[in-house]
């Protein structure tokens, strides 16, 4: 199948950065939720589809200031609303390692992008796996960074306590020298830490150079519970991946985190929540989808955003709406927080036993595309691996650990808060 | 979990609960939706109510102070603010006309 039938982007358009920098040369595809300047943003949505931002987000700047060229925006599922690329209005992407398959999401096409070699490298959004996901089903990179450690200013909001910016790339170093490029505080953007303050002794050196493929003496915790519910052909290119990790001088131990039970749970909650407040501004009179009604306000703003949203987009804006709603907010939304207190607490303590953490990044292989989009429920719990560490706020990586089916599997390597020099490490030693 | 929890449980979203909740979010449903949301709903409520199993946590969040000197500076100009609009006039937004 030709590349063009992939659907990678929702719009190709070039745009041109600094002469010289660490990326001069590079292509990038730009995940269609963060906005570019002059360039149409969608978010994957109608209700979007002539949205025009006047301004760069941070992370669009930095590439341009880092000699980047962006050659196009990602598909993505609608406002990242979703775990396969299928909910996009612009159609679903296809799986440049196999086309009947979808390649992930919501980052889909930013995955795609770098797998059929479209762009060499690639940005998306990560709320919940959204860049792990579609890295695992497409066989290469990604990282999702430390909360706070990329700018989310012009990153079209989904759920903010929860996203972050994160680098695809078809190797470990090159997402983490993308990393180089958009990291570090932004005036911006009040949640940016500089990780220099915000944790005692951290590295000297960039990213790219944590890639040293050395892991020997390095302790790696694998998370039993996450292990357990994934698909026995992920599972044995997992332990494969492992055991090599071992023979490279790593040392391997067990570690359980009771609270993961409750994370998928928690998670939606909260992400829904969260998306029904942050979508409310989608009335159609300052941006987006206006349908031309007049009469009662309300009225007129419910018909346009019936145009615009997509059925997952009002399925969560609608769950989220419920959860918040008089008389079931402490039943949903304030239990939620209690488990995501609980996950972090739990990862804390694993990581003071383990430097890094390992699950399969995915339970399972990708589906076929118009396989799963039936039964909303068993999407969200293909989830199950990715969202925690959401949830902790910490770093991940999302690396390939070889095939199973003739499809690719990840390996998912998790790090400390502003922990990511070790998990690109240990993912290094994983390409070796 | 015996049969008629469940029925209780399935009986908990009733379209009637879609419509209200599509109404407070300013969404509208057709018909069709309503009906496959309130049976999806029922599936999802019903999986979050393991939170209830959840145990309370002593959190102690390190907390950063980001405020800043609320300095002016330059925003976007009112032609670019407006640039994005289905309707303006003499420079304001338009919203639709209250009958």
């Amino acid at each position: 199948m030709a590349d063009a039938d992939l659907n990678v982007f929702v719009t190709e358009e070039r745009i041109e950065g600094e002469d010289d920098g660490p990326l001069a040369g590079k292509t990038v595809a730009v995940k269609d939720n963060l906005s570019t300047e002059g360039v149409r943003t969608t978010c994957g949505s109608a209700m979007l589809d002539d949205y025009v931002p006047p301004y760069d987000a941070t992370v669009v700047r930095r590439l341009k200031g880092a000699g980047a060229t962006i050659v196009g925006k990602a598909n993505m599922d609608e406002f990242g609303m979703g775990g396969t690329t299928e909910t996009s209005a612009y159609g679903p992407t296809r799986n440049p390692v196999d086309p009947e398959r979808v390649p992930g999401g919501s980052s889909g096409g930013s995955a795609a992008a770098v797998a059929a070699g479209e762009a060499d490298l690639a940005l998306g959004t990560d709320t919940g796996g959204s860049v792990r996901n579609p890295a695992a089903f497409c066989g290469v990179v990604g990282i999702k960074p430390t909360y706070g450690l990329v700018s989310r200013y012009g990153l079209v909001a989904y759920a903010n306590s929860l996203e972050q910016v994160g680098p695809l790339a078809p190797t470990v170093e090159g997402a983490a020298a993308l990393l180089d490029a958009v990291a570090g505080p932004d005036e911006r953007d009040g949640t940016t830490r500089d990780p220099t303050e915000a944790v005692d002794d951290y590295p000297d050196g960039s990213y790219a150079d944590a890639a040293d493929g050395d892991v020997d003496g390095t302790t790696i915790g694998v998370v039993s519970d996450l292990v357990e519910g994934a698909d026995e052909a992920v599972v044995g290119a997992f332990e494969d991946a492992i055991a090599d990790l071992e023979s490279q001088g790593a040392e391997v131990v067990d570690v359980s985190l009771e609270s993961v039970e409750h994370a998928v749970q928690a998670y939606y909650v909260i992400a829904m929540s969260e998306a029904s407040s942050n979508l409310a501004r989608y009335d159609g009179v300052r941006y987006g989808k206006s349908g031309g009604y007049e009469g009662n306000w309300n009225d007129a703003f419910a018909r346009a955003r019936e145009e615009g949203f997509g059925p997952e987009v009002k399925r969560r804006i609608l769950l989220g709406t419920y959860a918040l709603s008089a008389g079931y907010h402490d039943k949903y939304y304030k239990k939620a927080q209690d488990a995501r207190a609980w996950v972090k607490q739990d990862f804390d303590e694993a990581l003071s036993e383990a430097d890094v953490l390992a699950t399969p990044t995915m339970p399972v292989l990708p589906p076929k595309v118009g396989d799963s989009l039936d039964d909303p429920l068993s999407l969200y719990l293909m989830d199950a691996n990715t969202v925690p560490v959401n949830l902790a706020n910490l770093p991940a990586i999302s690396v390939p650990a070889g095939e199973a089916e003739g499809l690719p599997v990840g390996l998912q390597l998790v790090g400390p808060k502003f922990g990511e020099h070790d998990i690109v490490r240990v993912a290094s030693a994983v390409e070796n | 979990m015996s049969d008629t929890a469940d029925e209780e449980r399935a009986a908990s979203v009733t379209a009637d609960d879609v419509r209200h909740v599509a109404e407070l979010a300013r969404v509208d449903l057709d018909e069709g939706e309503v009906d496959e949301f309130a049976a999806q709903f029922v599936d999802i409520l019903e999986y979050f109510e393991a939170l209830d199993e959840v145990p309370e946590v002593d959190t102690e969040d390190d907390l950063a102070n980001v405020m800043r000197p609320d300095e002016v500076r330059d925003g976007l100009s009112q032609e670019e603010a407006l640039s994005n609009a289905t309707e303006t006039e003499d420079g304001y937004f338009k919203g639709p006309r209250v009958s």
